[in-house]
């Protein structure tokens, strides 16, 4: 391209500076997000892989009651599995220091002296424990620093119902504790519970497990049949009390990662195409303006000799030069935000340390879109003036055509001035870019609502899971299962006021093709804390007879009401039943499947059993009724609603909450890319007819209220368009979102609208101001003296 | 004519910065308008003429000197003022039409009459330009010289003192321009406005009371025409 024609296009992006910046950041807001987005989770995924890698995370578990060291051998010598280790896993109650109520601990055992062969542990501080010394423990680092706890701290714990005083000799994590949630509980509770690593020999003394096990921990090799070795380990643990066999895809913390690490990728495709549109929609409504207003200059330089093609190119290297701008801050602030996000996701996770990577492709594909987009989007304007006859294009464009419009064709001219006609027409003659503007506004308003909803939907789901469905104050858990007598012991607490039983039990649920491992939970039929809602929500009471599925198991199984599905027992007598789907109820958290408890007993071949119970406890009578639990040896741990809501809003604070903020921060970037570049389009398309209107006698006031007037019917049609934007886009993720662990429901407040429509008026006034300004400055004479 | 002066022109400078060059493109211009007159300003380009309309019309303000209308002075005025004695007093006329492209001629010419105080109806002020026939057309279904009327008609619905234009047969060829002219000498006899008439045209000269000459940003000199001729009789 000449020199000249260079340095024309470096002024006109000069001189265009506002409306570039406002393009090249809608654009970088999108390659911003797709950069960030992916390189969270190819660093997750790489930080995790290689996490599981140096710290030799086993994969498939097994837990036992109890069986000998011989085991061992038998299940290295099932074809694929490489490496076996055997451990003694047990909860504990314990005492900490400043904390009233009774924590859970769960012990895993260690070699004295030594890390295990598998699931090491990272050791953040201190020393492994060494040999003879029973009392010394690791802990994981989420419990210390919940609880304030260093080495030194001494914690006092009732193991197997004897109280012993444990030292932290060190504190540790591990990759099966990522994510650590105690039996029963619907949310993490750092504070409460916690995993801790004690020497071998102290566990099997304290359990009475001399030689033997009840936690088995199995390496496999690469490309091994993990199905047919699962199926292997079970037929040798079951004469053991084996619970069942499973892979590391069910390990609850495994399982949590991937679920955030999908919802993420769901998220990096989303976001970025909605920016990436705008921006090359703005792109390309101000390259055609600026091939109106240069079509003399176009003439000219075609009179000279330069062809069609030299000219569009001039036009496509701005476009990709704005694109350039767009991506360089993109991926600028792309990775600067991607690596501050990993970081807040390790700490989250507590991952040893982070692999901050970002493959090559990621930088092609987005240097790809937005080039390929800039171009796209000069594509007409490129077209235009190849078309363009050089005596043609240094005429003046002849004045617009108009026509009567709707309104008037309806009859209603009447209502108008000719300001408002003027605003009407020129709305109509433009339709296509009305149409566009407001659809690029509808668009910020949809992110918004889009993003914001989620606040809406989790307070919706605290109120749902904390008021309606459990009601208890605290839930108690037994260390095994027990008789009727143990719940009226626990009903009998100090403060007691009310209490519900209940038992769980470990299955195996098979329909067709499909299998399922959890817990089924069996429960009063009418019990008044621990309630299941049905689809709308409202209480409903378990059938005596018959399998009550959560809506979200039942559609991942494809069963439903009256469906039979098989049910094996994965304790005691291992009992094998075909039951039938009686019901289906609402359930956001977890996977649950409910039934009566004394329909669960009779299948389990049991008299009245019970292994826990719910209870609201008299506030003035907490500390005696936490002392008692403290020296009650049959229970294990205690899940506490309150904590629980806490840690849920706490969550809510550090993730979403973040979320939601940048999120405003791009609806209102959109809102300002499309209201200024449109608004400077119009001022400059109707410079002269304003400054006409000047001359006549209008004010500033008068004028400004066209130009803006017409802004503001644009903004005002694309509010109620972007509510629906919004409610697609919160449905879209609402599904994106839908995963075992978790699902969210498409709650959206109104205030969220509100909110949504009050971000985009606020920044079509910023913009709106910014543009009143340069009519202001409007040159008078200079304008009316231009030719048409 | 009338011996009552609208204008009072008084050492009148006008310098523009162009870049780093001052311009000077009125220097210290003494001059009487009356009301009712028919004035036609002569001279070549960059000689002063639109400078000194774009000030008595309220456009722009003098680098020096004194200008009052009616006894008020303008050259204090503030834009909002400006912006009201434009509304009230003045109609404007420019080469090049300056129409609304949305509106149709006649909602072009109500766009003024509804901000005036007391205005003709825009039917009466298309009428007197002859357009009586075309109001509801817009300004792309309107040749030149019915465009240039429709701006005359706007610029005098108010009606106006004083009616400003600048070349308004400038863009027009020989028969329109003739058209045009007799538009705005039916306007200055009917309504009585001072009528001012910027051209390069020497011909438009006769059909004026006063010839103002123009000449490196002053007067060079002032002929008064006992008769004035039909814009039918002028040769240019």
């Amino acid at each position: 391209m000449s020199r000249q024609l260079n340095n024309k296009l470096w002024r006109d992006l000069g001189g265009m500076k506002v409306q570039v910046l406002a393009i090249a950041l809608v654009m970088a807001a999108g390659i911003a997000t797709f950069v960030m987005s992916f390189g969270v989770v190819q660093s997750l995924e790489e930080t995790r892989r290689n996490y599981y890698d140096d710290y030799r995370f086993g994969e498939v578990f097994v837990g036992v009651k109890r069986a000998p060291e011989t085991l061992a051998s038998q299940i290295e010598a099932i074809p694929g599995v490489t490496r076996v280790m055997t451990r003694v896993v047990l909860g504990a109650t314990l005492s900490i220091d400043g904390l009233e109520e009774p924590a859970t601990g769960l012990l895993v055992s260690i070699p004295e002296g030594e890390q295990p062969a598998l699931n090491a542990i990272h050791l953040r501080s201190g020393r492994l424990v060494e040999p003879y010394r029973e009392n010394e423990v690791i802990i994981a680092d989420s419990f210390a620093d919940a609880n304030g706890l260093t080495e030194g701290d001494t914690i006092r714990a009732i193991i197997s119902g004897r109280e012993r005083v444990l030292e932290v000799v060190g504190i540790g994590l591990s990759p099966e504790f990522i994510y650590s949630m105690a039996p029963g509980a619907v949310m993490p509770d750092n504070a409460r519970f916690g995993a801790m690593w004690m020497g071998r020999k102290a566990l099997e003394a304290a359990h009475d497990l001399d030689g033997a096990f009840n936690d088995v921990v199995i390496e496999v090799a690469m490309g091994a049949n993990v199905e047919e070795i699962i199926r292997q380990v079970d037929q040798l643990t079951r004469p053991f009390g084996g619970l069942g066999a499973y892979s590391r895809e069910d390990h609850v913390s495994d399982m949590f990662i991937r679920n955030e690490l999908d919802q993420l990728k769901a998220m990096a495709f989303v976001i970025p195409i909605i920016f990436l549109a705008i921006a090359g929609f703005i792109l390309h409504i101000v390259l055609s303006r600026l091939v109106q207003l240069e079509r003399e200059q176009i003439g000219i330089l075609k009179a000279l000799g330069f062809t069609g093609q030299e000219i569009g190119l001039y036009y496509i290297k701005l476009a990709t030069l704005i694109g350039a701008i767009g991506l360089v801050i993109g991926v600028t602030i792309g990775l600067w935000f991607g690596q501050w996000m990993a970081e807040l996701y390790v700490e989250f996770f507590r991952f040893p340390s982070l692999t901050f990577t970002l493959s090559t492709s990621i930088f092609a594909i987005a240097t790809l879109i937005s080039m390929g987009g800039s171009v796209l989007a000069a594509g007409r304007t490129v077209r235009q003036v190849a078309a363009l006859p050089a005596a043609e294009a240094m005429r003046a464009e002849p004045p617009l055509k108009f026509k009567p419009v709707l309104i008037e064709r309806l009859g209603l001219t009447k209502l108008l001035s000719p300001a408002g006609l003027m605003i009407f027409r020129q709305l109509e003659r433009r339709s296509r870019r009305s149409i566009g503007t407001s659809i690029g506004i509808a668009a910020a308003v949809g992110v918004f609502v889009g993003a914001a909803f989620s606040l809406d939907s989790l307070d919706f789901i605290l109120d749902i899971q904390f008021n309606q469905s459990d009601r208890e104050d605290i839930g108690l858990s037994l260390v095994e299962t027990s008789d009727q007598q143990a719940f009226l012991d626990l009903a009998a607490l100090p403060g007691v006021m009310q209490a519900e039983p209940y038992r769980s039990v470990p299955v195996k649920l098979t329909f067709r093709h499909r299998t399922k491992r959890l817990s089924i939970l069996g429960l009063q039929p009418s019990g008044d804390l621990h309630r299941t809602l049905d689809i709308g929500l409202q209480p409903v009471s378990i059938p005596a007879d018959g399998l009550v599925l959560s809506e979200k198991l039942a559609r991942d199984m494809n069963v439903g009401p009256g469906d039979l599905m098989t049910l094996e027992a994965m304790e005691g007598r291992r009992p094998t039943r075909q039951l039938h789907v009686s019901g289906v109820v609402q359930q956001y958290l977890g996977l649950g499947a409910f039934m009566d408890l004394t329909a669960l007993n009779r299948l389990m071949q049991e008299g009245p059993a019970v292994n826990g119970a719910w209870v609201t406890v008299d506030d003035t009578n907490l500390t005696h009724f936490y002392d008692h639990v403290r020296e009650t040896p049959g229970i294990i741990g205690l899940s506490i609603r309150k904590a629980a809501m806490d840690s849920f809003k706490k969550l809510l604070a550090e993730n979403i909450v973040q979320m939601t903020l940048a999120n405003i921060g791009f609806a209102t970037l959109i809102a300002f890319g499309v209201v200024y570049n449109s608004a400077r389009i119009s001022l400059s398309e109707r410079a002269r007819e304003l400054a006409s209107m000047r001359v006549l006698g209008f004010s500033h006031r008068e004028i400004s209220a066209i130009l803006l007037g017409e802004l503001s019917i644009l903004i005002f049609l694309a509010i109620p368009i972007g509510y629906l934007f919004g409610y697609g886009l919160a449905a879209s993720i609402v599904v994106s979102m839908d995963t075992e662990l978790f699902r969210i429901p498409l709650v959206i407040d109104r205030e969220t609208y509100g909110w949504g429509g009050l971000v985009v008026v606020v920044a079509g006034a910023l913009s709106g101001l910014a543009v009143r300004r340069r009519l202001d400055r409007l040159d008078l004479v200079a304008v009316l003296k231009e030719r048409e | 004519m009338t011996a009552d002066a609208a204008f009072h022109l008084e050492d009148l400078s006008k310098v523009y910065q162009m870049g780093d060059v001052d311009v000077h493109a009125l220097r210290g211009v003494n001059l009487d308008l009356y009301e009712g007159e028919f004035v036609v300003l002569l001279g070549p380009s960059g000689s002063g003429k639109s400078t000194l309309v774009n000030i008595i019309g309220g456009l722009d303000h003098p680098t020096r000197g004194h200008v009052t209308f009616r006894g008020e002075p303008l050259e204090a005025s503030d834009e909002s003022a400006l912006t009201q004695y434009r509304r009230i007093h003045v109609g404007f006329v420019f080469q090049f039409y300056n129409l609304i492209p949305s509106l149709t001629a006649l909602e072009n010419v109500a766009l003024v009459t509804e901000i005036s105080r007391d205005p003709m109806s825009p039917e009466e002020a298309l009428e007197l330009v002859g357009l009586g026939d075309r109001m509801h057309h817009f300004p792309a279904q309107l040749s030149g010289g019915e465009q240039q009327r429709v701006a005359i008609a706007r610029a005098v619905a108010k009606p106006p003192d004083v009616l400003l234009c600048d070349e308004p047969t400038g863009a027009l060829d020989i028969k329109t321009g003739m058209v045009v002219l007799d538009a705005l000498k039916r306007v200055n006899e009917s309504l009585g406005a001072l009528t001012v008439v910027i051209t390069h045209n020497a011909g438009i000269a006769a059909m004026a009371d006063r010839v103002i000459y123009f000449a490196d940003g002053n007067i060079s000199r002032i002929e008064t025409n006992d008769h004035r001729a039909d814009p039918s009789e002028l040769t240019w």
